[in-house]
C-alpha cells in the first residue's frame, strides 16, 4: 500500500499525516507514506483543497483533515 | 512550507457557470468571475467535474454550498453537479430575465446578474472595479 498526503506543510497537513500513520501502527500495516508539498505537483492530481489523501493513487479525500475512524475505513475498504 | 500558497483554507461556497457557447453561456461564466473576484465564492471548473477528476470532486465535497450559474433551461452545470453526487442550488439566468439568444454580454448585465445572484452583495457600481463589493 502506498499513502500520499497532499498539502504545502501546514499544520492541518501534518495532522493528517500523524492521523494516517498512526492508523497505520495500529492496523499493523506496512505502506509506505510520503509527502508531496510541491504546489504544481498537488495541483496536477486535481486537488483544490488541502490537506489531500491519496491511497495507491487514488485520492480519497481533500480539503480534510480525516480523523482515524475515517482514515480506517478508508484503508480498510 | 506553508505559506501564502497553503490551500487548506475552509471552502465556504463554490460557483459554477456553465460557461456554455451561447450569449447566456459567457454571461453565466463572467458573472462566475465576478462574484469569485468580488469574494462571495470560490470559482471552480465544471470541466473537471464532468470528467470525474477525483481531486476535484474529493474538493467539491468539503464545500459548504454549491451555486451552478446556467444560462439557459437546459442546466447543464446543475445536472453535471448533481450527476457526481452534489446537491446544487441553480440559478437559471433565463428566470433572472437573460433570454438566451437575446442577451448582449455588457459589463452591466455581469453586474445586474452578479447582484441578483447574491442578493446585492455585489454593488452596482460597474465604474470602479475596485470598489465591487458591499461591505
Amino acid at each position: 500500500m502506498k499513502i500520499e498526503i497532499l498539502g504545502v506543510g501546514c499544520p492541518k497537513c501534518k495532522q493528517l499525516t500523524a492521523n494516517a500513520e498512526a492508523v497505520l501502527k495500529e492496523l499493523g500495516i506496512c505502506a509506505e507514506i510520503s509527502k508531496v508539498t510541491d504546489i504544481v505537483k498537488i495541483t496536477e492530481y486535481g486537488v483544490m483543497m488541502t490537506p489531500a489523501l491519496v491511497v495507491d493513487g487514488k485520492i480519497v479525500s481533500a480539503g480534510k483533515v480525516l480523523n482515524k475512524d475515517e482514515i480506517k475505513k478508508i484503508i480498510s475498504k | 512550507m506553508a505559506g501564502n500558497n497553503c490551500m487548506c483554507q475552509e471552502i465556504g461556497v463554490l460557483v459554477f457557470p456553465c460557461s456554455g457557447s451561447s450569449d447566456v453561456g459567457e454571461l453565466s461564466d463572467r458573472v462566475g468571475r465576478k462574484i469569485a473576484k468580488c469574494g462571495q465564492a470560490k470559482m471552480f471548473c465544471l470541466a473537471g467535474i464532468g470528467a470525474h477528476i477525483s481531486g476535484m470532486i474529493e474538493s467539491v465535497k468539503s464545500a459548504k454550498r454549491i451555486i451552478a450559474i446556467d444560462g439557459c433551461p437546459v442546466s447543464c452545470a446543475k445536472k453535471t453537479l448533481e450527476h457526481a453526487g452534489f446537491q446544487v442550488e441553480e440559478y437559471s439566468l433565463k428566470n433572472l430575465g437573460f433570454e438566451k439568444g437575446k442577451t448582449n454580454v455588457t459589463d452591466e448585465n455581469v453586474q445586474k446578474a452578479a447582484a441578483l445572484i447574491t442578493g446585492g452583495k455585489v454593488e452596482k457600481n460597474i465604474s470602479d472595479s475596485s470598489s465591487c463589493c458591499t461591505a
